[in-house]
């Protein structure tokens, strides 16, 4: 299964920039890149980065975290497609689930990415027990489809009512219409989600073909150009799952595509944060208008079953469980008509962006609170496009719309600004954390992005976490995560089967089918592997209940049988249940309602020593005088250092701040960092202090 | 009084909600009924030690209990100054409409938080049980004409004496409901959320103070007030009177007023409900605090910047005379309470457009249709599906209305019909949106929904709704919506309700079906001022007829949504006319 050692790199093509990671397997040796992104065609950015390493020739995999998908959800700029559904359910994707948009308010309506008149109906039914009562006729799903494609649809999506539990129809019908039907872009929902729950089935199977010929274009493009440079090695995409997946695939299931940037940065987080002694991580991504945290438990990602990218657009494939709040580097402070000081969820974003940035913004941004309180250099903004941050102008601003309206001279107004940031920022944390019934006492943070690691202390302190933890190269870390993630396939079926009276050989068998199709996807590939391990999973509930438990089974596939039985599954559901609320009841029956399953194929450990600082970085070199900075009412004249020149082992205590060129550390004064043996900067509470 | 920094209190503001953010997720994943779990017909919060005002909520839960809370709390505070006997580790479990409810289904829990052995303030849960009783299942009884008809009523009674729980109210229960599991599911949730909230909260009174965080309530409190009547002042001055009409009571065909008469005072507000009219016999009457719970909701909606606690209400006077449907008392019958709360709203949101039309949002479609379909398996076990429809919201100055959406008091989702088919012997024939049922306007409103059900066993079937013979109201120039129609087919052909859209007792056999056809929303702003290419959209989509695209909008427009090339008609209903007299 292990191929050959080769050269490997990780792509992270973000709005502004494009991140590569390169890495020489044999070698052991690392090279990072940074060019601008090129909208619209990214694929000249993604080229340029690649051949700063030399021939594309020469490389043998590239592993590619896009935001394409994602762009085309949020901006609406998907194709236009075509939905056959059974008569009497076209509008399921536009009834939603009787949901609306705000819990105060009634303003605003849904357009869903089907136009209504491209949604056609044909006769046919499939009762909830898989009976099927009325068998489609094939020239009338053929004549919807030739109509559809009259039409101009670019991909056709086919969603029968409970095709979940017998497929039948779904693929009767399928092919009917494939015969019709111009292109490769082509699926019925069975394939996508069989999964019990007519919306979100939809919903997830018409974002398919939304992107498939978005998606299917731009994989075309980059596989064109790599070609054409005389590469000949593999080419994958990072799932939102935090695993990564052949191009063919991806082509199949671009809606698994969704969250594939910021997926890659968790991944590299979990694992730079594993190698450094710490499985339990809380990562988070301060970005301009949103920061992003995600929790890393043992090792592993938490993962969501499903996510809702915008109002009424759901997208129901397991990925990153990452939670998002309103506040970035580009958050408004202002102080609201009851007199609290808000900030965000408005941002400045990057245009015309924070005050201290002199491109026309004029109302102060967090950003311009660092600036203000000596956090963030004036004198060499990070990212490198400005020469200077104009603090005047910010700490003005600072004063006129927070500080006097609260009674506050300009630089305890800004630090009032960080301080409710660093609040919201801590509250995202709890609610991944404590919320979910996990002590915060055990975890790091693992801030990642330009912004996090200026935040740090707060996040250590207001949560009480165990420390934090600053990658190496916190730019790049998407790229990295790209280079390690490992590849992965997952599978879900619904199921519907009672654990009493369970005919748990029956079950056995199933899922033994389900891993060997999960593993053949995973095999595929065709990367360097250690192995493969399969991951079982029951979503069960109390007969009644309408939501579900994750429940992981113990098992694992040995000469043809997983060994699973009610007894076992039984433990296992009481287990998750009472982990996640304080009662069972153990009168009521209980019930298996999907399957899931998960092929992973282990990539080769990469060496994360390989990042360390060499025999050159030391003290003497790192040392860049000292500036004040704010800290708690008062000004500190405070150590500045160049972080990369920082060797292994340097213990540098608060007040510090350690400058590098894609992002900056506060120590705050209470708080001792060092380096640790991959060059990771570590932040603690000093001795003594709570 | 400990001052409090604005930062501080930004901080704790977060948290606190938070807290009861996690007690309504808590209860939603554990809870058995899908009334709770999907529905979302639950709610949390914090609320005062002494008065019971509303301290904190969730954002998440149902807009109705927000309001409706403080009052459940204040009964049990009462009950304990008559009583005394309040000990840590007490529950109470009630029901009452008439003492802070607002239906039987709704049942409260409440649990004082103590602090070094004094009250500090209380939790509470609340969440709509599936059946407790009475004539029909599910407790919509729309003939009821005593409380006593539509289910069993609980005072405010200890299921749980500091820590250990009243086995006799558990059996009580147990023995009153076709749904016992259900309700015990449910039970089990809400304190799975009391357990969680009473922990957080002690963590976070330990970690900045009790004194702190009293005077973090304090100073929200004033917030809201603050933000309350900066909103008021942004209105004119001035008397608005709007009226709008239930169907019937489901008793006698005759349909019943509620009047409002708003009247904006530098910064103040009165609502005076008193040319409304009296209570009816049949279920559709509310008692005082769900009336001032409704507009709170209705303002809440308008005003969605204020926050949700008690303060917000100060700048607020209250009209509401025991001799109007809006201030029963027991025993009148109150499940159909939704519809009066729905109608009350939506009064509210039609007095304040023409305080402000630039806020002004038209009538949504203003209807839960309480749907209960029951029979008995072959192994003779009862089942019961039941579940409340959506419809279209009103247009408004920034958008269309929304298709089929939940009505203002709830965030409830709709659960999926492959979850009902799988769990009763039902057949989904149809679940789309309705054509021509949204109202006209330059925002037209959403459209509503027709929901066609076959039974695959015999079945009786009860509906609660409304908006049968009055149809959601358009603003500023929009026009109404259509009405609600209820169908079933009997060996005989096809019927409907004589009481319009409330109905009981029907059977049908296996293999009928009922449809249900849902209101969409009013429309906003004068049609004639929508754009053309709007119109020949929804024709093109099949959701406008093409003489409705005429009569409404003066637009002519072929069944493939062309506008036609022979330009606009004349005539007193054409649209040139209608834009000359515009311009």
């Amino acid at each position: 299964m292990i191929e050959a050692l080769g050269r490997t790199v990780g792509v992270d093509v973000g709005g502004t920039f494009t991140d590569l990671f390169f890495y020489d397997e044999a070698e052991r040796r690392f090279r990072t890149a940074k060019v601008p992104s090129n909208r619209g065609d990214e694929a000249v950015g993604f080229m340029g980065g690649l051949t700063t390493f030399g021939p594309v020739s020469e490389l043998s995999s590239i592993v590619h975290g896009t935001t394409v998908g994602t762009n085309a959800l949020l901006e609406r700029k998907g194709a236009r497609i075509g939905l056959i559904t059974s008569r009497g359910f076209r509008d399921v994707l536009e009834m939603r689930r009787r949901d609306r948009r705000h819990t105060w308010g009634l303003w605003g309506d849904f357009e869903p990415v089907v136009d209504r008149d491209l949604r056609l109906e044909v006769a046919e039914r499939t009762h909830a027990d898989g009976t099927v009562v009325t068998a489609i006729d094939p020239e009338e799903v053929m004549a919807a489809a030739q109509a559809l494609a009259a039409k101009g649809a670019q991909a056709l999506a086919i969603v029968f009512i409970n095709a979940y539990a017998n497929p039948a129809n779904e693929q009767a019908a399928l092919a009917a219409a494939a015969a019709a039907w111009p292109n490769a872009n082509i699926a019925c929902s069975s394939q996508i989600l069989p999964e019990i729950r007519e919306f979100e089935r939809t919903s997830t199977t018409a974002l398919n073909a939304y992107l498939q010929p978005v998606v299917g274009s731009y994989l075309e493009k980059l596989d064109g150009a790599l070609q054409a440079g005389g590469f000949a090695g593999r080419f994958h995409i990072v799932q939102s799952n935090g695993g990564i997946m052949s191009t063919a695939t991806a082509r199949r299931l671009p809606v698994r595509t969704a969250l594939s940037g910021p997926a890659a940065g968790v991944i590299a987080a979990a694992a730079i944060a594993r190698a450094a002694g710490f499985p339990d991580v809380i990562t988070g991504d301060l970005g301009g208008t949103s920061f992003d945290v995600s929790l890393v438990v043992g090792g592993e990602t938490a993962l969501a079953p499903q996510t809702t990218i915008d109002f009424g657009l759901v997208v129901r494939t397991p990925m990153i469980e990452i939670t998002t709040i309103g506040a970035g580097g580009g958050s408004i402070a202002h102080v609201d008509a009851g007199g609290l000081l808000q900030v965000g969820p408005h941002s400045a974003g990057s245009r015309p962006g924070p005050v201290c940035y002199g491109q026309g913004g004029d109302r102060p941004t967090l950003t311009d609170a660092n600036v203000v309180l000596g956090r963030i250099n004036a004198a060499r903004p990070i990212g490198g496009k400005l020469a200077s941050l104009d603090v005047e102008a910010a700490k003005a601003a600072i004063l006129r719309d927070v500080g006097i309206p609260l009674g506050l001279d300009a630089h305890a107004a800004a630090e009032a600004i960080v301080r409710v940031a660093d609040a919201k920022m801590a509250g995202a944390i709890r609610l991944v954390s404590i919320e979910r019934g996990h002590d915060p006492g055990r975890f790091v943070a693992v801030p990642f992005g330009g912004g996090g690691a200026l935040h740090v202390g707060a996040l250590i302190k207001d949560v009480g976490l165990k420390g934090a933890l600053v990658p190496r190269y916190p730019g790049v870390t998407s790229a990295l995560g790209c280079v390690i993630a490992d590849i992965r396939h997952d599978q879900v079926q619904t199921v519907n089967l009672m654990l009493a009276g369970l005919d748990a050989a029956a079950l056995d068998r199933r899922m033994v089918a389900e891993a060997a199709a999960a593993r053949a996807v995973v095999e595929d590939a065709g990367l360097a592997m250690e192995r493969i391990d399969l991951v079982f999973e029951l979503d069960m509930h109390y007969l009644g209940q309408t939501h579900t438990v994750a429940v992981p089974l113990p098992v694992a596939v040995a000469d043809g049988t997983t060994g699973v039985s009610a007894g076992l599954i039984r433990d296992a559901f009481d287990r998750a249940y009472q982990a996640s609320f304080s009662r069972l009841l153990p009168d009521v029956p209980v019930k298996i309602v999907n399957l899931r399953t998960a092929a992973i194929g282990r990539r080769p450990r990469f060496d994360l020593a390989a990042l360390a600082p060499g025999p050159e970085a030391s003290v003497e070199r790192a040392r860049q005088g000292t500036r004040p900075v704010w800290f708690a009412g008062g000004w500190h004249e405070t150590a500045i250092y160049a972080r990369l020149d920082l060797p292994v082992g340097t213990v540098v205590p608060g007040p510090a701040v350690l400058e590098q060129p894609d992002a900056t550390t506060v120590i705050d004064p209470d708080l001792v960092a060092r380096v640790d043996r991959l060059g990771n900067v570590i932040v603690e509470r000093k001795e003594g202090q709570p | 009084m400990t001052a409090i920094d604005p930062v501080t209190l930004a901080v704790l503001g977060g948290r606190l909600e938070q807290i009861a953010d996690e007690m309504d997720a808590t209860l939603y994943r554990s809870a058995f009924n899908p009334i709770i779990a999907e529905a979302r017909d639950a709610c949390h919060g914090l609320y005062h030690a002494e008065t019971g005002d509303t301290l904190v909520q969730g954002t998440k839960g149902l807009p109705i209990f927000v309001g409706a809370m403080a009052f459940a709390v204040k009964s049990v505070i009462d009950l304990v100054a008559k009583r005394g006997g309040l000990a840590p580790g007490d529950t109470f479990l009630f029901n009452d409409p008439y003492d802070g409810g607002t239906h039987l289904n709704d049942f409260r829990l409440v649990r004082p938080v103590f602090r070094g052995g004094r009250l500090f303030c209380w939790l509470a849960s609340v969440g709509h049980w599936l059946d407790i009783g009475g004539n029909v299942p599910g407790g919509y009884n729309p003939k009821a004409t005593e409380c006593f008809q539509e289910g069993v009523r609980f005072p405010p009674v200890k299921l749980i004496t500091a820590g250990a729980m009243n086995q006799d109210v558990l059996d009580i229960l147990a023995a009153n409901t076709r749904v016992p599991l259900s309700n015990w599911g449910d039970l089990n949730g809400q304190l799975n959320a009391l357990d969680l909230g009473e922990r957080r909260f002690h963590a976070l009174l330990d970690e900045y103070g009790d004194a702190t965080v009293t005077a973090a309530f304090d100073a929200f409190s004033d917030r809201a007030e603050a933000l309350m009547r900066a909103a008021l002042r942004s209105l004119p001055d001035g008397t608005y009177t709007f009226e709008d009409f239930l169907d019937n009571d489901g008793i006698k065909d005759e349909r019943l007023v509620i009047a409002l008469d708003l009247t904006i005072r530098d910064g103040t507000m009165v609502l005076d409900f008193s040319r409304s009219s009296p209570p009816p016999q049949g279920p559709i009457n509310i008692s005082r605090a769900t009336t001032v719970a409704a507009c709170y909701v209705a303002l809440k909606h308008v005003f969605v910047e204020v926050p949700a606690n008690a303060g917000c209400l100060r700048p607020i006077d209250f009209v509401i005379p025991d001799t109007t449907l809006l201030g029963a008392k027991a025993p009148k019958p109150v499940a159909g309470y939704t519809e009066t709360i729905l109608r009350l709203i939506g009064v509210v949101f039609g007095a304040l457009a023409q305080a402000d039309p630039a806020r002004a949002t038209a009538g949504p479609f203003g209807t839960i249709n309480a749907l209960s379909i029951a029979g008995h398996r072959a192994d003779g076990s009862r089942w019961v599906m039941f579940s409340f429809f959506g419809g279209g919201l009103g247009g408004n100055p920034q958008s269309d209305g929304l298709n089929h959406a939940n009505n203002p008091i709830s965030t409830a989702t709709i659960p999926p019909l492959e979850i009902l088919e799988a769990a009763y012997p039902v057949k989904f024939t149809q679940w789309a949106l309705r054509p021509d049922s949204a109202g006209p306007g330059a925002h037209r409103g959403g459209f509503g929904a027709v929901y066609e059900i076959e039974v695959l066993s015999d079945a009786q079937v009860s509906l609660l709704g409304e908006r049968g013979k009055v149809a959601p109201f358009g603003v500023v120039g929009g026009g109404p919506a259509a009405l609600n129609l209820f169908h079933w087919q009997t060996d005989d052909g096809e019927r409907s309700p004589p009481m319009v859209s409330k109905v009981t007792d029907v059977t049908i056999r296996a293999g009928q079906r009922v449809r249900l056809e849902t209101p969409g929303g009013g429309g906003w702003g004068d049609p004639a001022a929508r754009d053309p290419d709007r119109v020949a959209r929804d024709v093109r989509f099949g959701l406008l007829a093409p003489a409705a695209a005429l009569a409404q909008y003066g637009v002519v427009v072929d069944a493939d949504g062309r506008i036609a090339a022979g330009g606009l008609p004349g005539g007193p209903a054409g649209r040139d006319q209608r834009e000359g007299e515009a311009a």
